[in-house]
């Protein structure tokens, strides 16, 4: 469903500090199944994650949703298709200080004008499923690193999206909490969700739940190694 | 329509729970600048509320007073002047009024002392303005006594009180009859302190001062349109200086309000890429900072302005009473009639609440255009 | 949501309220204004200055000059100088006399 043409992505072009973060990468991301994206650091992988989530525009090269081009759509409709396709979850989880847990869950879907019973009302149902249920109207300050970690993924599904971007997901966390991240994220796959993630923790594109390992070095892709799902 | 409604109410929603993390600072903020806009609307409508008043009050007053200057002062008209008066073309009917002053060392308070011929008084009568009476405690029926130019202690028997609705403009009366009068202050017989006149044509009535001021060399003709713009010009006289004061206030003001939100911090710039990256719009961005502006100086400049009304109108401007009172004793009780000017809320509009609407606007959108990517990299 | 949602814990709802009564009120005193306007000044002062010619407010009783302003003769207020600040703090409000200000006849 995502298509990546010959992208790339040049930072401060022209410039003595030019950075060339991706080289002319082209990959094909199907629907549904988890991909993880693997390199060391600084190798492009959040730049990656930032181009197909049309957070940025690439420098150069196209990228296609279901066929329709993203890299030149004026900036308003960008933002409506990241609206209702992307859902994010950031390597440093970007919850608003001062609003509940239950608040920031619901933000993405503010803009939208649903009746404020039926938001509150998925909302909550998000929290029960992700365990929040107790947390919803405390301040996110409050939380521990894995509670926040889960209010930034309920907060990605507010809206429904058909992909969901988890940048770092395990970054912050222990190994128990990782596992029960990777099992969540299965779950969300398992429903038919498209799961990007990006990650250099051999805890998660070791893990059982991930389809496929897209591993980049230097803005390139260098292997790209699609596993037989095994039973869980 | 309905979902762009919500969507409002979200927005609010969130520039609310925004607000609220820095409860004491915004709410500080919110209270300056009602009190602003309490001091602008206040002196603005209290200014001008007292100036309509005037105005329409002294519809009424006489056409023309004649006074007789000498060595520059003002000095006591001789009868034989308001024959000469009568005998200019023009001149409808010439009054001799009767009327002074009296030092109560009592209270310390000055009052105006006036004949009133209408009033059929006996000459150990007296009737006293509403502000006297409770300055004094006195009511009907009350003994007075004023002491007399020879010294001695004159005992008046009050018959009446004025009405206190009248207070703005009688509150240090006291009315007398006119042998009572000369009496009290041995005013010589054939003597009045100045002459009330009425005009024919009201509109020659600057013609005919002029006439007066021909016929009767040392006559100081003083028209009702002069009365009606010495109080005209009551107030905006320094009302503007007043003004220049406050505008420092204003200026101290926005320079807070300018420090809060142009400098827009690291942080809410942060917050301004998340908002986007999570699927929020420019156009979002601009709304949720309106709001904000709005809900600040919205509040303030109405609480400011239905305070100031209030107070102005319906608690007789007690407040301000100390300023106006300055050093006199007597204080009028009384209530000005509440008058909506539209320039004037324009006025009051466009210097506070506008200003800070700008200010919030401007370093907004600088970062509603931003990229979402940031959020991103933390 | 498991907690009964009351109308006024959303924040917006007690916003848009106070808002509201804000602007409620504001309306009050608009027609408070106009129905004033409409009705002509008590008649029981008018009467008063029609009877004894009144010719001055009684705001400010500290003075002759501030007293009755529109009589008093041309060097009591403001001694030396039209413009000199005052004596008396009503100076502050009150203009020196139009004699004064404006340019002689
Ligand atoms: N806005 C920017 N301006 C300049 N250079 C940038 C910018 N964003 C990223 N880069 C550079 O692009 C390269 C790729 O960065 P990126 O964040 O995609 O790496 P990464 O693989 O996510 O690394 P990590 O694993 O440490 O998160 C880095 O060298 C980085 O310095
Ligand atoms: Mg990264």
């Amino acid at each position: 469903m995502i298509e990546l043409r010959e992208v790339s992505k040049i930072f401060n072009q022209g410039q003595p500090n030019e950075c060339r973060a991706l080289c002319g990468v082209s990959l094909d991301l199907a629907r549904g199944g988890i991909t993880a994206f693997k390199g060391p650091s600084g190798s492009g992988k959040t730049t990656l994650l930032a181009l197909v989530g049309c957070l940025a525009r690439p420098t150069s090269g196209r990228i296609l949703l279901d066929g329709r081009l993203l890299s030149n759509l004026p900036e308003r409709f960008l933002t409506e298709v990241r609206r209702h396709t992307f859902g994010f979850v950031f390597q440093q989880f970007n919850l608003i200080r001062g609003l509940t847990v239950l608040e920031n869950v619901m933000l993405p879907a503010y803009p939208l004008g649903w009746p404020y019973r039926e938001l509150v009302n998925a909302a909550s149902i998000l929290l029960d499923r992700f365990g929040l249920a107790a947390k919803a109207s405390s301040r996110v300050e409050w939380l521990s690193g894995g509670e926040a970690q889960r209010t930034a993924l309920a907060r990605a599904l507010i809206n429904d999206p058909a992909v969901l971007i988890a940048d770092e997901p395990t970054a912050n966390l222990d190994s128990a909490l990782s596992r029960e991240v990777l099992t969540l994220l299965g779950e969300l796959a398992g429903q038919g969700r498209t799961v990007l993630v990006s990650s250099h923790d051999p805890l998660v594109f070791d893990a059982a739940q991930v389809d496929r390992v897209v591993e980049l070095h230097d803005g390139r892709i260098v292997r790209d190694a699609g596993r037989a799902r095994e039973p869980s | 329509m309905r979902a762009s409604l919500e969507r409002q109410r979200y927005l609010l929603d969130y520039t609310l729970a925004a607000l609220s993390r820095r409860k004491a600072r915004n709410l500080g903020l919110l209270l300056a600048y009602t009190l602003l806009v309490f001091l602008f609307s206040a002196v603005l409508l209290l200014s001008q509320g007292l100036r309509r008043e005037a105005a329409l009050l002294l519809q009424d007053a006489p056409e023309v007073v004649v006074q007789q200057l000498m060595a520059g002062r003002h000095a006591l008209l001789p009868a034989a002047w308001l024959d000469s008066l009568r005998q200019i073309r023009g001149v409808g009917s010439v009054k001799g009024r009767l009327w002074g002053y009296y030092y109560d060392p009592v209270i310390k308070a000055n009052y105006t002392v006036m004949v009133a011929p209408d009033r059929s008084l006996a000459a150990d009568q007296l009737i006293i303005g509403a502000g006297l009476a409770r300055a004094r405690r006195l009511g009907v029926a009350d003994y007075f006594s004023l002491r007399a130019a020879d010294g001695r202690a004159l005992p008046f028997k009050i018959s009446g009180v004025l009405d206190t609705h009248s207070e703005l403009l009688s509150a240090d009366l006291i009315l007398l009859s006119e042998a009572g009068f000369r009496a009290l202050f041995d005013f010589p017989p054939d003597h009045y302190t100045d002459a009330a006149l009425t005009v024919r044509n009201p509109r020659e009535a600057a013609t005919i001062a002029g006439k007066i001021a021909l016929a009767l060399p040392g006559s100081r003709p003083i028209l009702r349109a002069e009365l009606l713009r010495t109080y005209d010009a009551v107030f905006s006289w320094r009302e503007g200086m007043l003004f220049v004061t406050l505008g420092a206030l204003l200026l101290a003001f926005m320079i807070l309000a300018w420090d809060k939100t142009a400098g827009l911090s690291a942080e809410e710039k942060r917050e301004i890429g998340i908002l986007k990256a999570i699927g929020w719009e420019t156009s979002d961005i601009l709304a949720m900072k309106l709001w904000e502006g709005m809900l600040l100086s919205l509040t303030a400049f109405l609480a400011g302005y239905l305070l100031a009304w209030w107070q102005v109108f319906h608690d007789g401007a007690r407040w301000f009473a100390p300023v106006l009172k300055g050093w006199a004793v007597l204080y009028p009780d009384f209530r000005l009639t509440p008058a909506v000017d539209l320039q004037q809320l324009l006025v009051l509009l466009g210097i506070t609440v506008l200003p800070y609407i700008v200010a919030t606007l401007i370093p907004i959108w600088r970062a509603a255009i931003a990229d979402p990517d940031a959020a991103m990299r933390g | 949501m498991r907690r009964p949602h009351r109308f006024l814990a959303r924040r917006a709802n007690a916003a848009l309220l106070l808002l509201t009564i804000l602007l409620l009120l504001f309306g009050l005193s608009l027609v408070d204004g106009w129905w004033h306007s409409r009705s002509p000044i008590q008649s029981a002062d008018t009467v008063l200055v029609r009877e004894l010619g009144l010719t001055d407010l009684s705001l400010f009783t500290e003075a002759r000059y501030t007293r009755h302003p529109s009589q008093a003769d041309r060097f009591s207020a403001f001694q030396d100088h039209p413009a000199a600040l005052d004596h008396f703090p009503s100076g502050a409000l009150l203009p020196p006399p139009p004699a004064l200000s404006a340019p002689s006849p």
